[in-house]
């Protein structure tokens, strides 16, 4: 407990029309996300059903809730891997109705995988690079050809890779395979790929899964450094609540694909509904 | 630039590659030279060269794409075709001679050819997940089999004439495609040089490809297509990409191939053939390019010089093709031979370190490494 109170933000959150909190140094900028009454249905389930949310230009958002919650669908529906049934989301004010992923990712969206998706055959600092992909280009004939454009595009996007993997101090393991490495490197690798893409919003997806509690601080200690640094938002989905609590500054619980609960980690720890969908109902807890 | 480890590999490994192509065509230009070569392998050069170009270029769509194509032999049917009807032409109307710039002119046609039909296949299939493709392929190969089978072309008067179906050409024509006949009539025009600079401009091709932005592209569709697309990058040109560059280098191949005897028949590019193509990619390797380059020597020589047992091919195909497999994927075995490989391999780098070539590179990795050997001996 006495770590959770080392990284907790103070952030002042104030309320938007949309029913939501932002930091209140965000509240004049156009929030990264909003999500309008946002659902899917498989078949008649709704697994997501009137999500709304909004997260400011630079916060720190968590996505917590029970196992089965459908907090990995949001992220699914936010970066197009499934279309929504009702509803829109809105990244920096732009509709992402009838965009696919790709279009959905050049508006500035990257996220990581609950069950990691790297391209394990590959390196680890070509796995950076296909995050660059779009940063640094030249086209397939000056890459044939080893035309000048190849070599100096090259060159930035290997700088540039390499600025990216000190973040997690990771350069030495830029020849290693992507496939080869330990669990916990291999998700730190997925956030540097992620954000090489550039992206306004970052998408966690438990990032902590698999990391022991020392890998664990330093993850939360990441996550507040690559916001400071990279001045983007952070919206992550974890189990580990002393990673949510300490590092979070607006938290929305999802249950049945609803949303039960929005606020600092202070509210969401005292809220009655949240305790009740984690823990079931009071007097079952206290017997 | 700062060379890293994983960069030195892969240049060592193109060095290598290009060395021991350029290497094998000068000692057998020299033989030639010399006519110290055997008739037999003499008239085997140029197909050698073309089932290397086929190789590789299927290589870049199994190995480096991950899309299964069943029908490569149909691209280069399409290539043949197309050459020894340009080379007619250039003859025949154009009065042509050169036989180089005749050649080259086919080649280059033969492998846009290709490379249209390929688009008109990919662009449907390759928006799709899972195996299509090779449903796709599998289904072109007959297609274009059943329809140069009733596809007749001919020169006269100053024009072209073709039809389809049914012979309607008229009188005095003279023909270059004559349906089941094939193509007829085509005056032998490649060279082993023809096939030299093919393989050169096929590895070029293949090798800068896949070591550049589009080819890591196309790395990432193939090992996480998700993923991929999550980092922004669009999954179906890539593949689109590594398809029609591989059509166009088939239909170049089959250009040569079909201008390097009098007929090209329908029945030479059966399904068979394009099997016998993946054979080979598996065989050397999957993404593997010298691995194919050599698959498809080996492949293409050995029936040759085993001709007694020519009947057996297909029997012993299998039986290796199993026996790859077995040993590139049973764990237990591949742990022996790394463990046979590895003083040889230890030897390479010991050599690599000591060797003045690399030794300004190797010296980055940092002299402690270096004092420790030093100590040890």
């Amino acid at each position: 407990m006495s770590n959770q109170s080392k990284h907790r933000s103070n952030t002042k959150m104030v309320p938007v029309p949309s029913g939501s909190i932002v930091p209140e140094r965000d509240f004049n900028e156009i929030p990264v996300l909003e999500t309008r009454h946002l659902g899917i249905e498989f078949g008649g389930l709704k697994a997501v059903d009137d999500f709304n949310l909004t997260i400011g230009k630079t916060e720190i958002a968590g996505l917590i809730g029970p196992n089965g919650a459908g907090k990995t669908t949001v992220f699914n529906l936010i970066t197009k891997v499934y279309e929504p049934t009702s509803g829109a989301a809105l990244i920096n004010g732009r509709d992402l109705h009838g965009l696919n992923i790709v279009q959905a990712s050049k508006l500035g969206l990257a996220r990581t995988f609950q069950n990691i998706r790297l391209f394990g055959n590959m390196t680890v600092e070509e796995n950076v690079r296909i995050g660059l992909h779009n940063q640094i280009k030249y086209d397939m004939f000056s890459g044939i050809l080893r035309l000048p454009r190849y070599w100096i595009q090259e060159n930035k996007q290997h700088e540039k890779t390499l600025e990216l993997l000190h973040i997690f101090d990771m350069e030495k393991l830029a020849d290693e395979r992507a496939g080869s490495l330990p669990y916990g490197v291999q998700r730190r690798l997925e956030i540097v790929r992620a954000l090489a893409t550039n992206p306004k919003l970052l998408l966690l997806d438990e990032p902590a899964a698999g990391m022991n509690p020392r890998e664990t601080e330093e993850l939360m200690e990441n996550i507040a450094k690559i916001r400071d640094q990279f001045q983007i938002a952070i919206l992550l989905i974890e189990h580990d609540m002393n990673l949510v609590m300490g590092v979070c500054e607006g938290i929305c619980v999802l249950n049945f694909g609803r949303v039960i609960a929005k606020g600092t980690a202070d509210e969401i720890q005292r809220n009655p509904v949240v305790i009740e969908a984690y823990l079931g109902k009071k007097k079952e807890a206290q017997a | 630039m700062k060379m890293t480890r994983a960069k030195r590999s892969k240049i060592i490994y193109n060095i290598v590659t290009f060395a021991l192509v350029i290497g094998a065509f000068f000692i057998l230009q020299s033989m030639i030279d010399a006519k110290t070569i055997s008739r037999s392998l003499k008239g085997q050069l140029v197909p050698i060269c073309c089932w290397i170009v086929m190789a590789v270029s299927l290589n870049l769509v199994i190995g480096i794409s991950g899309e299964l194509s069943l029908g490569h032999a149909g691209f280069m049917s399409v290539g043949a075709y197309t050459g020894a009807v340009i080379s007619g032409v250039l003859v025949n109307l154009y009065g042509v001679q050169d036989t180089t710039l005749r050649l080259v002119i086919a080649i280059a046609a033969g492998g846009v050819m290709a490379g249209i039909v390929g688009a008109l296949i990919g662009i449907p299939v390759l928006r799709l997940r899972g195996d299509y493709l090779a449903i796709v392929t599998l289904a072109f190969g007959e297609i274009i089999r059943n329809l140069v089978n009733v596809l007749y072309i001919g020169t006269g008067d100053g024009r072209v004439y073709s039809s389809i179906l049914n012979k309607k050409l008229p009188e005095g024509v003279t023909m270059l495609v004559d349906g089941a006949k094939g193509a007829v009539k085509i005056k032998p025009i490649s060279t082993f040089m023809a096939g030299f600079i093919l393989i050169l401009i096929t590895l070029v091709v293949v090798l800068n490809l896949v070591n550049s932005r589009a080819g890591r592209a196309i790395k990432a569709t193939r090992d996480n297509r998700i993923a991929a697309e999550s980092m922004g990058v669009n999954v179906t040109k890539y593949k689109m990409m590594a398809f029609v560059t591989a059509a166009v280098l088939a239909g170049m191949a089959g250009a040569l191939y079909g201008l390097n005897s009098s007929t090209v028949v329908p029945t030479q590019f059966t399904f068979n053939q394009s099997i016998n193509v993946l054979v080979f990619v598996v065989l050397g390797g999957l993404g593997n390019i010298l691995g194919s380059v050599i698959s498809a020597t080996a492949l293409t020589v050995l029936p040759e010089v085993l001709r007694a047992f020519a009947d057996y091919r297909m029997l012993v195909y299998a039986v290796v093709l199993i026996l790859v497999m077995i040993f590139t994927n049973n764990p237990t075995i591949r742990a022996i031979t790394s463990r046979l490989f590895a003083p040889l391999k230890s030897f390479f780098r010991r050599a690599a370190k000591y060797a003045p070539a690399v030794g300004g590179a190797v010296k980055e990795l940092g002299g402690e490494e270096e004092g420790e050997e030093q100590k040890h001996e």
